[in-house]
């Protein structure tokens, strides 16, 4: 018995209703109801931390349901992993891609599969993977290793692994976030052209005016809740989409208070570094940064940014320029200098980097000053001091946690990032690095750490705030220096969007000048 | 398209199924002890059926090996003897796995410090005439040297040039009992055997049975002061790495070396100081042996001592006191298996301890749900 959706008079293809998913101390998904129909491409959207990925993992078997039911062509299903989900139909492709970077493409689409089964007759498959590609316009070489491939392209692969499997419902994870936007193009004609074949796609996306450009309807979640469930896009509005997702009406105003800016604390001059890949990510680039002041950094994800972060907090060395903080050389010196110094570094990576996940939250709170008195003596750490220090921030910082003694790897995302930030602020530095600091936090989050970031700008601190929020750059920083491949395209001091958006996509401030007064 | 190339699997239906998650709560305190001790019982159960198989008793069985391990003051000095080493080099692996360091080569800085404690003697650096705490006191210090040089090789080596310390401390165990072989053939060979002759009593570690004159009770006891060592070792390894900086360090480069960096440790510069520490924790092992123990520099001084060490130290959850727990389990193994049959059963019975031990990690890590299959 296939369901048909009222509205459109076409067969439902997924029906999820009143799921249910807790996890420890959050209501990640409370009683949602969603349903997709054949041929659309269906919007997910919500603030990070609304529960759209909890939803999705849910549907792709990763996570168990606590409540609620899913259907399938009308059909009542139970998933234990994703073999059960993709055996129904139902791929995701994530956004962290699962891929062997050292297999070909073929090689990577066939893996885990019963066929081929001892003979791998791949030039065969290669013709099946290039056939298979023609028909939805996924261009991508079959015998190329994976290593070789554009992150675009290994998100083609991803989809064709998906395809292969025969999903008919595909579950896009963010796609767009690591897309370049040529490469976003590409991706939107190819979705296209699989609903025009009947397959439908799930889109999750926190980004109104990419939902607005692709889907068909759109589900929107706030805190785990339904608020807009499958509405036709070809009526909505953006302002009305952005209500639906962020529950107050008007966004709030940051009080930013005048302050004025001192001394060059920061100096980066001529800067060049590689990325990991031995490849260079900074090329001749330069900024600076003042005393009372946050200066922001623009740009798309992997220009540069995560590496001149490494650069000036000491994890990375430069190849070329110079690295001044106060006036003293800083070039290449190592980490514990620049954490005397007075450098505090919010890493991108809260748990690979910013934490230590099966230490406590007093191990991860005194990972700065565990040699300085008065918690480091001699060569002893004061036990007590450290447990008295980290009871202070866990009570200053608002973190939600039974004890101090609990591994950090058990705490949220929002309370993680509260223990870092405890512990960078509280060494009151002269200069703060932050990288994406309000990533994947929920609105009252986001606000607790801006607010943060602002009172410490008061305090006289050097911000450099890297982020790819523009909304939050806009709103916080009194500068924006725009990157764009490793090069600083320009500076912003009146946060004139248009401009930001040229530079971002690598058109020189000098350009734009010059075009702007013919 | 694909549809007809992909075969549905057929798969049992049972009316209920198993599922397993991940924890995302922290277990209470109580739980692993529990957990551990059901890994035990299971154990045992399993090493009785073997026993059934073999043709033994296993109630019978198992008494016995209580009784030979713990039965009397006389056995279980034995016992403690046998744990010694053990707790040394539990305590050598112990501590540069909590860095992640897989130092296997426990077995080898066991041969060098037991090389270097007979190199006092027999060199000589000292005359034999040399009073008892001085000569004990620099065999000590060479043979902790002896086992710091063999973990310092592969510590350099890794920290500058990364190379895998799992091959290069594996590798120089065999350099390192060869290296004693050498000397017990040729240079120190007595009368053509393959030992050393006897060091001078003042050479020997202090036994209870030295103490039975004043105390009748302690005559026959072989247990000997290097087990005191061992005992202060593991309080000093705890110190270091609980409520030290450097421990600190230690536990924050096991747990995450990239945060490790973050916080501006150095990476070298601790791998080439926690290995020279474990390699000289396992030397003592070997000197604590040569000196309590054999007396002399011969061929069999270690059943295999470093890598029981390894499984010590894991199965301690590397924690310094439980190191001294498992290690005295692992000493009444050692004895009681060498009572009831040479090799074969006991060392099965060891291997379903360790194997029901490690899987039961499994459930700390994982919540197991048994649900009813929803009718299709």
């Amino acid at each position: 018995m296939e369901l048909v959706n009222e509205q459109t008079q076409k067969k439902v293809v997924v029906s999820m209703r009143g799921i249910v998913k807790k996890f420890p101390g959050v209501l990640a998904n409370d009683a949602v109801d969603f349903e997709l129909i054949e041929g659309e491409v269906h919007a997910l959207l919500g603030e990070n931390g609304a529960g759209k990925s909890t939803l999705m993992n849910i549907l792709a078997g990763l996570y168990r349901p606590e409540a609620g039911t899913i259907s399938i062509r009308g059909k009542a299903v139970s998933f234990n992993s994703p073999k059960d989900a993709i055996q129904a139909g139902i791929g995701m492709v994530h956004q962290h891609f699962m891929l062997v970077p050292s297999q070909s493409v073929t090689e990577n689409i066939l893996l885990g599969l019963d066929e081929p089964r001892f003979r791998l007759r791949l030039r065969e498959y290669e013709q099946k993977v290039v056939e298979l590609g023609e028909r939805f316009g996924l261009h991508v070489d079959p015998r190329a290793k994976v290593w070789q491939l554009s992150v675009g392209e290994q998100q083609r692969v991803e989809i064709l692994k998906m395809l292969y499997r025969g999903a008919q419902v595909l579950i896009m994870d963010e796609p767009t976030a690591v897309l370049a936007p040529t490469e976003i193009e590409d991706l939107f004609k190819t979705l296209h052209s699989m609903a025009a074949e009947d397959q439908s796609i799930i889109f999750i996306s926190h980004k109104l005016q990419e939902v607005l450009e692709i889907s068909d309807r759109v589900t929107v979640l706030r805190r785990g809740k339904v608020t807009a469930s499958g509405i036709p896009l070809i009526n909505t509005t953006r302002a009305e989409l952005a209500r639906l997702m962020v529950d107050r009406e008007v966004l709030f105003r940051l009080e930013k208070k005048a302050v004025e800016a001192g001394d060059k604390v920061l100096e980066v001059q001529d800067i060049r570094a590689e990325n990991d890949r031995g490849l260079p990510a900074l090329r001749e680039m330069s900024l600076n940064v003042r005393a009372g002041e946050i200066v922001g950094l623009a740009g798309v994800a992997g220009n540069g940014q995560r590496e001149l972060a490494e650069v000036i907090t000491g994890l990375r060395k430069i190849t070329g320029g110079k690295i001044l903080v106060h006036g003293e050389d800083l070039t290449n010196k190592p980490v514990k200098t620049g954490i005397r110094r007075g450098i505090s570094h919010i890493p991108e990576d809260r748990t690979h980097v910013g934490t230590a996940g099966n230490l406590s939250i007093t191990d991860n709170t005194i990972m700065k000053n565990y040699n300085q008195p008065p918690i480091g003596q001699r060569w002893v750490v004061n036990a007590v001091l450290a447990n008295k220090y980290a009871e202070d921030l866990q009570k200053a910082y608002d973190i939600v946690v039974p004890s101090i003694k609990t591994p950090v790897r058990l705490l949220s995302g929002g309370n993680l990032q509260r223990v870092i930030l405890a512990r960078e602020i509280s060494s009151q530095p002269s200069l703060l690095v932050a990288v994406q600091p309000t990533r994947g936090l929920d609105v009252g989050a986001i606000e607790g750490v801006q607010r943060l970031l602002l009172a410490q700008r008061e305090a006289g601190a050097a911000i450099l705030l890297i982020s790819e929020e523009l909304e939050e750059l806009l709103s916080l920083s009194d500068r924006i220096y725009v990157i764009y491949e490793g090069k600083i395209m320009g500076e912003v001091l009146d946060g004139d969007i248009e401009k930001i958006g040229m530079m971002m996509t690598g058109t020189p401030m000098k350009d734009i000048e010059a075009r702007g007064s013919k | 398209m694909t549809e007809s190339s992909l075969k549905p699997i057929r798969r049992l239906q049972l009316p209920f199924q198993i599922h397993v998650e991940q924890r995302l709560e922290d277990v209470p305190r109580w739980f692993p002890v529990l957990i551990s001790f059901g890994a035990i019982v299971v154990a045992l159960i399993l090493g009785g059926i073997i026993i059934v198989i073999a043709g033994g008793d296993p109630f019978a069985t198992y008494i016995h090996i209580a009784r030979a391990s713990f039965g009397s003051l006389g056995v279980f000095s034995d016992t403690l003897v046998k744990a010694t080493p053990l707790i040394f080099v539990g305590l050598a692996c112990a501590l540069a796995f909590k860095m992640r360091l897989w130092n296997i080569g426990a077995e080898g800085q066991f041969f060098m410090g037991a090389w270097g404690a007979s190199l006092v003697v027999l060199l000589p650096i000292l005359p034999s005439e040399t009073p008892q705490w001085l000569f004990i006191l620099v065999m000590l210090v060479v043979g902790m040297v002896c086992g710091a040089i063999w973990g310092f090789i592969p510590g350099f080596l890794k920290a500058k040039l990364q190379v895998n310390e799992i091959i290069t401390t594996l590798m120089m165990n065999y350099i390192a009992v060869s290296w004693v072989n050498y000397f017990i053939f040729a240079v120190w060979t007595e009368g053509g055997f393959q030992m050393s002759r006897m060091f001078p009593k003042n050479a020997w570690l202090p036994r209870l049975s030295d103490l039975a004159e004043s105390m009748p009770i302690f005559r026959g006891l072989t247990t000997h002061s290097g087990l005191l060592l061992a005992l202060v070792a593991a309080g000093v390894v705890w110190f270091i790495l609980f409520r030290s900086q450097w421990g600190y360090e230690i536990r924050l480069l096991g747990d995450n070396r990239d945060a490790a960096r973050y916080a501006g440790i150095s990476v070298a510069r601790n791998t080439i100081f926690v290995m020279m520490l474990s390699g000289a924790l396992a030397g003592l092992a070997g000197m604590s042996e040569i000196s309590g123990v054999v007396h002399r520099l011969q061929g069999a001084i270690s059943p295999g001592y470093g890598f029981t060490g390894i499984i010590v130290a894991w199965l301690a959850k590397l924690n310094p006191a439980a190191v001294i727990v498992v290690s005295i389990l692992f000493g009444a193994l050692i004895l009681a298996g060498r009572e009831i049959q040479p090799s074969g059963i006991p060392k099965m019975i060891q291997g379903c301890i360790l194997v029901c031990l490690i899987a039961s990690d499994f459930l700390l890590r994982y919540r197991v749900y048994i649900t009813r299959r929803i009718q299709e």
